[in-house]
């Protein structure tokens, strides 16, 4: 297999007593899905935050691009390809629709001079923008204001502009949560249709859609990998049926 | 709307322009003294309205600037604008910079604790040490000149000749603001303001947006503290203290915070009222309780207008500013 784009080694995170992640390596590559599956509390989200930068890893490495990413700062992770969107809708509440895809955009375009040029008028920031509320199927709604949006448009706003920033890796923390089945539609087509040229990690209960685009699973279940392969391998792993898929597929899956 | 805006503030500029030539020379000064506190609450409101900033200490650089000048001018004689001015407001910029790598990691009530701490820390180094000529403060006899090869290009000493100085620098700052707030610039400053943890992941150094507010906020401080200096004559003291911080922060949000034209009203209502309410002519011994009125009017104000007196024209400005 070609080299991995991102490789996390050995990561754990503590707080105080607790080991929310616990020695978990990981690889993504371009042009595959890495889908990120467990119970609520596994620790999926803490350990996106750890690549992401919006939290420090307490022991282990997260090798991209020739640097170690651990302990840098959100912003430089940022700026060197990975985009984030978070489970919890974290967008710009009062601001337009466009205008939230325009500032992720313009994040990619930090040149100290031409302070006083207009901000709208940067038409390759603005065409950015355009082409990710394009890509989520947002175009339509550019002018609304974000607050109010409806959940599933938010979080499709959510993805948006983690593409406005047009990063290699992606990290899509549970990005179909609260949407109605044509908008889950219309974000799995877009996982598909980004996977060629990224590298994605994507964070989903809804079994369908994981088994629909992932090419490789990596469950975990309190703080640690319980299993990481294939889709078929993984489906096929007892320890895994019994700690987690067949107990929530019988129990009535999200 | 954009030509709307354009045209009235024109007429305002003209109204303003033409003012010292009916306007008797008590009156042009004050009015003079009002465009300076405009400059001052607008510097605040970069910090306060345009980053949820709330400093209680940027009289520091109001003050600083008007030390700066003083203690550069010579004894009797006029200073050169040409170089006062640029070093009081580098002064405020080296401050800004130096404080503001460390009020900056904070924010909330931390921001306005240690803002004010700063602030008091340079109230007392002009207050108590020689450089700055105690409580007296120290005088200016003469206005600073601005002068090309040997000859004065404007008589600064002539009341209505400063105030048309101050006037273009009020207009130009008010331009530049607007101009920079509607940039990338003001833009990223807003969304950090919102949602700065959104800001870093996206990949703004929210960090250096913040200081470079803070310096460009704290040296426009300068420039009014520079004016006010020069208007008065003198400086002491009381400029750096914590009651002129309070002031400009009241005029901000008695006029509406994040709206440049609102900082700019909060200033001219504050000056003007607190000119009518202390006026004994007119209110005889409750006079010396201006103060008492001043507060039931600040409390009425935000009780029935929480978007200050900016909100009164309807306008919800940071909105439209927003909006793509």
């Amino acid at each position: 297999m070609a080299e991995p784009i991102l490789r996390a080694v050995n990561l754990s995170k503590r707080f105080g007593g607790l080991t929310a992640v616990n020695d978990v390596s990981l690889e993504l590559h371009v042009g595959q899905v890495h889908a990120l599956i467990g119970p609520n509390g596994a620790g999926k989200s803490t350990l996106t935050n750890l690549l992401s930068g919006d939290l420090k890893p307490s022991a282990g490495h997260i090798h991209y691009a020739g640097v170690d990413l651990a302990g840098m700062s959100a912003e430089r992770i940022s700026h060197l390809g990975l985009g984030r969107s978070y489970q919890k809708t974290n967008i710009f509440l009062a601001f337009s629709v466009f205008e939230n895809c325009r500032l992720a955009a313009q994040s990619r375009r930090q040149r100290a001079w031409r302070i006083f040029r207009k901000a709208s008028r940067f038409e390759d920031v603005n065409a950015r923008a355009r082409a990710a509320l394009e890509a989520v199927g947002l175009a339509s709604r550019r002018d609304a204001i974000a607050a109010a949006l409806s959940h599933g448009e938010q979080r499709q706003l959510e993805i948006a502009m983690c593409l406005a920033t047009e990063p290699q890796v992606l990290l899509l923390d549970e990005p179909l949560a609260g949407m109605g089945p044509q908008e889950s539609g219309t974000i799995v087509e877009l996982i598909r249709s980004l996977t060629a040229a990224h590298a994605i990690m994507l964070i989903e209960h809804d079994m369908d859609a994981v088994f629909a685009v992932a090419h490789r699973l990596t469950v975990m279940v309190n703080g640690e990998v319980l299993a990481s392969g294939t889709p078929s391998e993984v489906r096929a792993n007892e320890v895994v049926q019994q700690a987690y898929l067949g107990e929530e597929h019988g129990a009535g899956d999200v | 709307m954009k030509s709307k805006t354009s045209v009235l503030l024109l007429i305002v500029l003209l109204l303003f322009a033409l003012f010292p030539f009916v306007g008797e020379k008590f009156y042009v000064q004050l009015v003079a003294k009002v465009m300076i506190m405009a400059i001052f609450a607008m510097s605040l409101d970069l910090l306060v309205g345009y980053s949820g900033l709330v400093s209680l200490g940027h009289a520091a650089f109001f003050g600083l600037a008007g030390y700066v000048l003083a203690r550069l001018a010579p004894q009797y004689e006029a200073a050169s604008l040409w170089t006062s001015l640029p070093l009081a407001l580098a002064a405020c910029a080296a401050f800004a910079l130096l404080t503001g790598l460390l009020v900056l990691r904070t924010s909330g009530v931390y921001f306005i604790m240690v803002t004010l701490a700063f602030a008091q820390m340079l109230f007392f180094v002009f207050h108590d040490t020689p450089l700055g000529g105690g409580s007296d403060g120290i005088y200016l006899y003469a206005k600073p000149e601005l002068m090309l090869g040997g000859t004065s290009l404007l008589n600064l000493e002539d009341h209505r000749v400063f105030y048309w100085f101050v006037l273009g620098l009020v207009a130009a700052v008010y331009l530049l603001l607007q101009r920079l707030l509607d940039a990338n610039f003001g833009r990223a400053l807003i969304g950090i303001k919102s949602n700065e943890h959104r800001m870093r992941a996206l990949g703004y150094d929210t960090f250096r947006y913040k200081l470079g507010i803070y310096m460009l906020s704290g040296m426009l401080a300068g420039l009014a503290g520079y004016l006010a200096a020069m208007q008065y004559g003198f400086v002491n003291p009381d400029i750096l203290g914590w009651h002129t911080s309070g002031s400009v922060l009241v005029m901000v949000i008695l006029g509406g915070m994040g709206t440049l034209h609102g900082a700019a009203l909060g200033a001219f209502v504050f000056i003007l009222l607190q000119e009518v309410l202390s006026n004994q002519a007119w209110f005889g011994p409750v006079a010396k309780h201006w103060q008492l009125a001043m507060g039931l009017f600040i409390i009425a104000v935000a009780l029935f207008l929480p978007r200050g007196l900016a909100g009164l024209s309807g306008q919800r400005k940071l909105r439209e500013e927003t909006h793509g």
